[in-house]
């Protein structure tokens, strides 16, 4: 029985003339534009310079700021102010002053002072740029400790203990590393959750599924008559995504690609069983899709897929443990990036394995066939 | 006389509303029953009950034998129906409709293309195997839904408005195709709006506000109103209706 239908739903979709598109179009945006459009990296921070030492230093660290790729030296004035009318015409995003005496304070007391303003409408703009801008002076600091001929006079307040930072499992912190693993979970969860939660609904638009319902058709073959074909188009755009992850930006997992099937595997069957809630909750398609974005949209702000959970208030930590976006995607990324095994990722499949006892249980319980 | 659907007060109730009011009716083997109605008077909330399809509030209902509350599955096994929307898969050609249904019910692998073959002959739409269902004509659609509802050669087929919209010369090849299930045993439970296709049943029952009003032979329903045809014995009795 299960056969008979198995082959409809195959014939249906290729004889679609919209979802065959999708299929090939949506792994292709996953992978060639997100992990550039989802980068939060800063580069080229247009800088206001205000320059009120003249010195051979002072030109020396505008120099220096000059020849970093995160910034980009916009203007360089003597006044404050006209540096923060820049700012407010957009026209830098940050200001660097070096006050007057800069170079003979830093000569002769081994210590100086300079200012760092950020626009911080974009918090993240801002924050990371007054970041940056530091490191860039602190180190020009000890450059001329080091290579000034006679001596800088080490100040009792100075730091004297140097940071060396190694980032382990992604060394050149690129933040498209850090994403495209993760970014599968959106993958999977339109193939394998959306697809066919629309496709059901569709049917009961129709009127199909009623001539369905009065056939002795059970339950569970219907349901996975619309789950199988979903699942194995899942594991072949899977696969697809993750051969153009190596071709294009050269990333392999570094951990077990049975490990990745298996989690992913289980993912599938926590977002079909979700979908099919929502299908059989709606009857139209307007109402399934708003539901679905309802979700979409809620599972992705707390997944931990754009921002840190860790940074998140309490109370939305609390929230992610009930989303099973959240588990995938750090299932991925530890499998991913550090080649995490199976074993140490028991925690995140034993949440998603109660997920999907929790929603396909719900699944079957709300499937009527009769009213 | 063989008994295949028999209800004893059967009732379906949506809040306050009764849709069918403890209805009580039999139909023999191999009968063309005609459950007629104004619309709005129940007759596809009591077919969907007898189908499986809902399920009824109080009453009783056998159908092939099998309580339509308790053994919906049973039933189901053993019954065609045929919805007043058309409902094949627009999308899949005439011949994998019907192997999906004659799948769906279990019919053998090796049957199902000759019986295809045979069916499609029979209606005369051999050329059409390989056309997309959207493409039909929908008189020939409606024959198409027909001859998928009995493909499995059921006890009962219940026929919801099987012939709204439909010309009168395809209406009348429904009907022989009708006579032609009857004739091979297959019981036949329709609806219809048609007072012309109403003296084509056997026996005809008109429901007024949810309850049977009538039920009995065309010709001694028209005996008992003292009406011509019908059309008036239809008119005389759904004028009662309280419900719009």
């Amino acid at each position: 029985m299960l056969k008979y239908l198995i082959q409809k739903e195959f014939k249906q979709i290729f004889r679609n003339s919209f979802i065959p598109k999708i299929l090939l179009v949506l792994p292709l945006m996953v992978i060639l534009v997100f992990p550039w459009a989802a980068n939060q990296e800063i580069t080229d921070m247009k800088v206001a310079l205000v320059d009120n030492d003249h010195s051979t230093l002072s030109r020396r660290l505008t120099e220096k700021i000059a020849a970093s790729s995160y910034f980009h030296l916009q203007n360089v004035t003597t006044s404050y102010d006209d540096a923060l009318i820049l700012v407010e015409e957009e026209q830098a995003d940050i200001i660097l002053a070096i006050q007057p005496d800069f170079e003979k304070e830093l000569l002769t007391q081994g210590a100086a002072t300079v200012r760092i303003a950020a626009n911080a409408v974009n918090i993240m703009k801002g924050g990371l740029g007054s970041g940056y801008m530091n490191n860039i002076v602190r180190d020009f600091a000890n450059e001329c400790r080091g290579v000034s001929n006679t001596p800088l006079p080490t100040p009792a307040h100075a730091s004297i203990i140097n940071i060396t930072t190694q980032s382990r499992f992604n060394p050149y912190n690129d933040y498209k590393i850090f994403m495209i693993p993760a970014l599968l979970v959106m993958l999977l969860t339109i193939i394998c959750g959306f697809l066919p939660t629309l496709n059901i609904v569709s049917e009961k638009e129709r009127g199909t599924i009623e001539q369905i319902n009065v056939t002795p058709v059970s339950k569970i073959a219907f349901i996975l008559s619309k789950l199988i074909p979903n699942w194995i188009m899942g594991f072949v755009i899977m696969s697809v995504y993750m051969l153009l992850a190596a071709l294009v930006y050269g990333l392999t997992p570094a951990g077990n690609l049975l490990t990745i099937y298996i989690s992913a595997l289980v993912y599938i069957l926590v977002v079909s069983g979700l979908g099919l809630v929502i299908s059989n909750y709606s009857s139209n398609i307007q109402q399934a899709m708003f539901l679905m974005f309802f979700f979409l949209i809620i599972m992705i702000l707390l997944s931990g897929l754009f921002t840190p959970i860790a940074s998140m208030p309490h109370w939305a930590q609390v929230f992610t443990h009930f989303n099973p976006l959240r588990y995938f995607v750090e299932i991925m990324r530890m499998v991913y990036l550090k080649g995490s095994h199976i074993s140490q990722l028991t925690s995140q499949l034993g949440a998603l394995l109660c997920f999907v006892v929790f929603f396909n249980i719900l699944a079957v319980i709300s499937y009527k066939k009769s009213s | 006389m063989n008994t295949v659907i028999e209800t004893r007060d059967l009732t379906k109730k949506f809040g306050d509303f009764t849709a069918v009011d403890h209805i009580g009716f039999s139909v023999a083997k191999g009968e063309i029953f005609g459950f007629l109605g104004a619309n709005g008077a129940g007759k596809t909330t009591a077919m969907r009950m007898l189908c499986g399809l809902s399920k009824p509030t109080s009453g009783q209902g056998l159908v092939a034998g099998y309580d339509i509350a308790k053994q919906s599955e049973q039933v189901k096994k053993n019954i065609g129906y045929m919805s007043q929307k058309f409902s094949l898969y627009e999308d899949l050609r005439v011949g994998e409709n019907m192997r999906l249904y004659a799948g769906i019910y279990g019919v053998k692998d090796k049957l199902i293309n000759p019986k295809i073959d045979e069916t499609l002959a029979q209606l005369g739409l051999s050329a059409e195997k390989n056309t997309l269902v959207k493409e039909l004509p929908l008189g020939w659609k409606q024959k198409l839904a027909f001859s998928v509802a009995i493909f499995h050669e059921p006890q009962i087929v219940f026929l919801d408005e099987p012939t709204g919209g439909v010309d009168p010369i395809t209406r009348r090849q429904f009907w022989e195709l009708i006579y032609e299930a009857a004739g091979r045993g297959i019981t036949i439970f329709v609806t219809t709006h048609y007072m012309d296709e109403a003296e084509y049943c056997n026996r005809v029952s008109i429901m007024v506000d949810g309850r049977i009003d009538a039920l009995d032979t065309p010709a001694n329903l028209r005996k008992q109103f003292q009406a011509e045809n019908m059309d008036e014995v239809f008119r005389k009795l759904a004028r009662k209706a309280v419900r719009s």
